[in-house]
């Protein structure tokens, strides 16, 4: 019993530590906030970005609370965060309170073995194939072989985009769910009858890259819209009321030119100017 | 000289106090992990309910219509662990024997320091291994559309148990006393009878102890069966792609938010009591070895 009490005042003054450092006010009083709320898939982007900034303006700190596109328009349109992140377009009527400014494009690369004579995918075929309505690579004018779909986790961002530009949402029959874009590669690279999808900035040569629709992704193809399979990061900010200083300095810098490597290192495609 | 004692009194009291600090700080964090583990695991368990949870069989964590069923990473847990036990187990089993009984000089040296560095490679290694040596082969060889399955787990775990179960039960076959083996051979039986018959069933508790601390080692793999598992949340089969309880917390943690972390923490209860249970069997097993003795 002695022994039980020792235990559970250890443990108790370890919280009560825990709770002082927690409490402490080690950040500068005069520091400004921004703060961002909205797409995982932004998470990123907003994370270089956010990085490069507050190394060159260290009395500014941003914030990003990672909730989705809609939390994150429904946040500042209530006034609870500086700038909303979402990964699609404004419907009409959030765009009436709302402004939108696209930050950069998130190009879904579709991949297969070298192997695999199929070099070009319609949007249609990618979501049959996604969708096991196609399971055989003849069907799609490649050798007699089984398809085998890779993807990623259910809480990845470009899995919510793939699935969302394919109209594929919950409904395709992955054969390996996988955790990082790296492993997709790998995957689709050691396995003839494999296709996958990934943000174009990871591809590499070890996998053949398929042009959608005729058209081939590239940073150009993608910044005017020709190449499908991409979608708009976008900041959305309130139409009545003017950025905090803070905040506007943020966004002209993430629209700047010179946000446009940070935006590329994130894998992501820079606005065209 | 009084002055003296109490000089070596003082240091010595301090270092008593540090080490019974140090014994505590085990205690605390394991009463910190299970206290965080419950109270963070089970309100997810009340939403969903405890039979939707632990016997549904569809997740769809990400889903409009979200689903929390855990069967399927219980059953492809226990069925994994199972089959790296079914082909670890004899395989650890006779090298121990080879090493404890047959081998000489330098071969014992050999292949006791491969069974060291075995157990010293990381997980992540076996997984990428087996990421790329044996799923492409096991797509190959059992004609396959893709290799990453239960089957690829099973493989790569039965050789990540392999050190543990080899040196505990080489440590229980040595402990075997001589007089038993001489005694089956001087009645005329060989080696291989005298192995079979005489010292294995003598080492019974212990070689027991090396399968129970293997199935703790492979239920607990998380890193090596993500990477040859392909971690789609189906029933499993030996030849599908299929997800463990493990991989469903690691693969899904980064980005939960809401009802579904609150799941992933569920999922680790689960995983926790089910190597509480492998620990209670292992204690009753060691005991009931003692007490035979």
């Amino acid at each position: 019993m002695k022994k039980f009490i020792t235990t559970l005042l250890a443990v108790g003054i370890s919280a009560a530590l825990a709770g002082c450092g927690g409490t402490s006010p080690t950040e500068n009083v005069t520091a400004q906030t921004v703060s961002t709320d909205g797409s995982t898939s932004m998470e990123k982007v907003i994370g270089y970005l956010s990085e490069a900034y507050m190394s060159e303006n260290s009395g500014t700190k941003i914030t990003y609370n990672p909730t989705g596109s809609g939390a994150g328009i429904q946040a500042v349109s209530e006034g609870r965060c500086d700038i909303g992140l979402s990964s699609r377009d404004l419907k009409p009527e959030e765009a009436e309170t709302l402004d939108s400014e696209v930050i950069a494009i998130d190009g879904i690369a579709m991949i297969v073995n070298p192997q695999n004579p199929v070099s070009d995918l319609t949007i249609e075929q990618i979501g049959k194939l996604y969708k096991g309505e196609i399971v055989n690579w003849s069907e799609v004018g490649g050798s007699d072989a089984p398809v085998v779909l890779i993807g990623r986790e259910a809480a990845s961002g470009t899995r919510d985009g793939f699935e969302s530009i394919t109209e594929t949402e919950d409904a395709c029959k992955y054969t390996q769910e996988l955790t990082s874009t790296g492993d997709v590669v790998q995957t689709v690279s050691s396995n003839p009858n494999a296709i996958g999808y990934a943000s174009l900035a990871s591809v590499k040569d070890s996998v053949k890259l398929l042009s959608v629709e005729g058209v081939t992704p590239t940073t150009e193809t993608i910044q005017n819209g020709t190449y499908k399979i991409q979608r708009n990061f976008v900041f959305v900010t309130p139409k009545n009321k003017e950025l905090s200083e803070a905040a506007q300095s943020f966004m002209d810098y993430a629209l700047s030119v010179a946000a446009d490597e940070m935006i590329e290192k994130a894998g992501a495609v820079p606005v065209k100017r | 000289m009084k002055n003296l004692k109490k000089s070596i009194d003082v240091p010595e009291k301090a270092m008593n106090a540090v080490f019974a600090l140090c014994g505590f700080l085990a205690v605390a964090f394991v009463l910190v992990i299970t206290v965080f583990l419950v109270i963070s695991g089970i309100p997810a368990i009340g939403k969903i309910g405890i039979t939707d949870f632990l016997f549904g069989t569809t997740w769809a964590s990400t889903a409009a219509q979200p689903q929390y069923g855990i069967l399927p990473f219980i059953l492809t847990s226990v069925l994994g662990t199972a089959g790296a036990i079914v082909i670890g187990v004899p395989i650890g089993l006779m090298c121990a024997v080879y090493l404890a009984k047959m081998s000489v000089g330098k071969s014992t040296a050999v292949v006791r320091t491969a069974v060291d560095l075995l157990s010293g490679i990381p997980s992540v290694v076996y997984g990428l291994l087996g990421m790329i040596i044996i799923v492409p082969l096991v797509r190959e060889i059992f004609d396959l559309p893709d290799g990453a399955n239960l089957f690829s787990a099973i493989i790569v775990l039965a050789v990540m148990i392999l050190p543990s179960v080899i040196s505990v039960s080489e440590t229980a076959i040595k402990a075997v006393p001589k007089e038993y083996e001489e005694a089956s051979l001087a009645l005329g039986a060989t080696k291989t009878e005298t192995v079979f018959k005489v010292v294995l069933p003598a080492a019974k508790s212990g070689i027991l102890t090396a399968v129970v601390l293997g199935i703790g080692r492979a239920i607990g793999e998380a890193m090596a069966v993500m990477m040859v598992a392909g971690n789609v949340a189906n029933m499993p089969k030996l030849f599908q792609s299929v997800r463990f309880l493990t991989t469903a917390v690691a693969s899904e943690m980064s980005y939960s938010s809401g009802l579904q972390r609150q799941a992933l923490f569920s999922i680790a209860l689960v995983l926790f009591v089910f190597i509480m249970i492998i620990n209670l069997i292992l204690n009753f097993v060691v005991k009931r070895g003692d007490s035979n003795e």
